[in-house]
């Protein structure tokens, strides 16, 4: 039974790989229609895996629950790879971003279907203006040279405060207007139910990312100023207060809904696995052409060298702070998937501890390697939670704790045997740079001279 | 005038590193600055693109007051600088280096353009296009930090210590390339350790000593001052 269950854990996470291959493979393809057709199917063989068809599931509740764990640790772990593998930050903190990406959304979507808009309105309204007061004060700050980073940081401080407080006001203004079309859980309303319902989780979930993206601004902006470790620190210790804002949420914050320590039971289950897949297509395809763009080498150049990015005319600051933005964007998205699959929140999946995952994802995959990042997401969830927890299972109650002895063993076994991470820096199909590839088929004309072949030359 | 440096006075902390430094430059010149360690020649070139911020002095630039311009800001009005040390992106490809020199431009077309001359004045760096900065020779990375800088198309390229660690025949090899490009059109301001060499290409010279200039002139009347032989030259 053991051996068995053994080599079927194996051959689905192998599988998996080929899947993502293919999946990143066929994405790359030059003719758009090969790639819109295999996205397709990538999307359908999982759909059809996880359809019942007269109680035969390919994949069961237990294996589709890893997926969907997978799937958003993907999110979260690329955002950190940007954060830390691309632009060199340190950052302890993203999972305190992954939760209230989470608690957002899912505070919008519980209040909705419980006939309150303002969840809504309000996020809504206030990522809007807070997004409009930062771009302002951006704008205006930079007419003036040497302004203190903390002194700006005031100005953006009062400005987001200022739009949140309109946007509270406008959302209980608003709100009459929506709560009569919502009905209630029992008897939902023409925009709780169908299509509209849909519509709504969509915009949850961009919400609470964008939510979480200002978030990261504000803290970010005095903070990476700091040096690499200091941030570090700082970034632990934003994990632990939102860790415990989520803890007293009914009590210290006004959202009695969240039910504090308790947890959050009670929210849609919207996250159907075409959702998971978009949301994840969508935040590898920005990831991507991010890192392949002039942006992306200035954000490689400045892990190397600040003082030479400088000199490139790169502003080191501004580059840090969107790097770190779009890192904890990912983070959010990922947050507000997992919260509509899972239906219920504690604190305790916030817990800072927990928070180390995404960085030993990283690292395992390799730092600065998205494709490694992807697959070690994948492989993390299943060898953990899938082949360790039940394997381990059937060998007596007590057992399973021996998965936290065996997984760091595989970490340094790893960490010894490829220090550069699983994958280094290969990169599979779209993830690679395509340009590079079309100018060396057009460059084909062999070195001429004395000089030694490039070792890159027809890889 | 292309560059004019007033009285400039750089601090590191409590230590007084250039005391009222003040030289110009022409354009189309090649201008050395040479001296010992510690002279101060790094500190007015890292000064100069606004690594480092004078606490007094001006500097102007094509008659603009660039003293206080964040470093971002001064590469876009067409100084590049290339830093001492090379400190070229070892993970990126020779393409992707050159493309960040260009980071400041966006017409594409325009890019491809400096990129192609900047192989046509270092064929070597084109064969290599695909292979990561890193793995390149001493010299070689050398020929892609000075093209790196050559991308954002500047008018004034600073070029701090580019003899650093190479052999005898890559230092003329570099110079003599240094002087192509300065005959293409590229003003181009020299801080250099081996002086005979850089003396032998520039126009003209300001001798440095402990953050003041203590001489300047035509480059080969510098060469010709006994001072400086004796100090600098080794004869």
């Amino acid at each position: 039974m053991e051996v068995g269950f053994l080599l079927g854990s194996l051959l689905k996470i192998a599988l998996l790989l080929g899947y993502l291959y293919g999946l990143l493979r066929v994405m790359g393809h030059p003719k758009l229609w090969v790639k819109a057709l295999g996205v397709l199917a990538a999307f359908a063989v999982i759909q059809v895996a996880l359809t019942d068809f007269n109680g035969f599931k390919l994949l069961n509740a237990f294996d589709q629950g890893l997926l969907f764990q997978a799937a958003t640790m993907t999110m979260v772990a690329l955002g950190l790879n940007l954060i830390y593998g691309f632009n060199g930050q340190f950052s302890l903190g993203q999972w305190g971003f992954y939760g209230i990406g989470a608690y957002c959304a899912a505070d919008i979507t519980y209040r909705w279907v419980n006939g309150d808009a303002r969840g809504f309105l309000v996020v809504g309204i206030g990522i809007i203006l807070g997004g409009l007061a930062i771009w302002g004060i951006g704008a205006f700050l930079k007419r003036y040279r040497g302004i203190p980073v903390l002194s700006s940081f005031t100005f953006y401080i009062l400005g987001v405060v200022a739009a949140g407080f309109l946007a509270v006001k406008l959302g209980a203004l608003l709100n009459p207007l929506f709560a009569p079309l919502l009905g209630t859980p029992a008897n939902p309303g023409p925009l709780a139910s169908g299509l509209a319902l849909q519509v709504v989780f969509f915009f949850a979930v961009i919400f609470a990312g964008a939510f979480t993206a200002e978030i990261s601004f504000l803290f970010g902006l005095p903070v990476l100023s700091l040096g690499s470790d200091y941030f570090g620190i700082a970034t632990l210790g934003f994990a632990i207060v939102i860790n415990t804002l989520m803890v007293n949420s009914d009590t210290i914050l006004p959202f009695p809904e969240m039910k504090g320590g308790r947890g959050m039971i009670g929210i849609p289950k919207l996250t159907t696995w075409f959702w998971a897949f978009f949301f994840l297509l969508v935040v590898i395809i920005l990831m991507r052409n991010l890192i392949h763009s002039s942006t992306g080498r200035a954000i490689m150049s400045v892990r190397e060298d600040e003082t030479a990015s400088r000199a490139m005319g790169i502003n080191v600051a501004e580059n840090k702070l969107l790097t770190f933005v779009v890192g904890c964007f990912f983070a959010g998205i990922g947050g507000a998937v997992y919260a509509h699959y899972i239906g219920f929140l504690s604190p305790g999946t916030f817990d800072f501890l927990v928070g180390f995952n995404p960085l030993i994802i990283v690292v395992f995959g390799g730092l600065g390697s998205m494709t490694g990042t992807i697959a070690a997401s994948f492989g993390w969830v299943f060898f953990l939670e899938g082949l360790l927890r039940v394997l381990l299972s059937q060998m007596g109650t007590e057992a399973p704790t021996w998965r936290y002895v065996l997984y760091p063993i595989t970490l340094l076994l790893l960490i010894l045997i490829r220090p550069q991470g699983l994958l280094g820096n290969v990169e599979w199909g779209f993830l690679k740079s395509v340009k590079v590839a079309s100018r060396q088929k057009e460059a084909g004309t062999p070195p001429t001279g004395d000089a030694p072949q490039s070792i890159q030359e027809g890889a | 005038m292309l560059l004019e440096v007033d009285n400039l006075n750089v601090y590191y902390g409590a230590i007084h590193a250039l005391q009222g430094v003040s030289f110009n430059v022409e354009e189309g010149e090649i201008v050395t600055l040479i001296g010992a360690n510690g002279a101060g020649k790094s500190t007015t070139l890292r000064t100069i693109s606004g690594l480092l911020q004078p606490r007094t002095g001006s500097i102007k630039f094509k008659g603009k007051e660039i003293s206080t311009t964040p470093a971002e800001q001064i590469v876009r009005l067409g100084i590049s600088q290339v830093p001492e040390g090379r400190k070229i992106f070892a993970p990126l490809t020779v393409r992707e280096n050159l493309m960040m020199g260009a980071y400041t431009r966006t017409d594409k077309n325009e890019i491809e353009q400096s990129m192609q001359l900047v192989f046509s004045s270092f064929p070597r760096l084109k064969e290599r296009i695909d292979q990561l900065g890193g793995t390149l020779s001493g010299g070689e990375q050398q020929m892609l930090a000075t093209g790196r800088g050559l991308m954002s198309k500047p008018s004034l390229l600073l070029l701090d210590e580019p003899s650093m660690g190479l052999s005898p025949i890559l230092v003329e090899e570099i110079f003599r390339i240094i002087q192509e490009i300065n005959k293409q059109g590229t003003t181009i301001l020299l801080v250099e350790q081996n002086a005979l060499m850089a003396l032998s290409i520039s126009h003209r010279a300001y001798v440095l000593e402990t953050g003041r200039i203590v001489l300047s002139g035509d480059a080969h009347e510098v060469a010709e001052n006994p001072q400086v032989k004796s100090a600098y030259l080794g004869v």
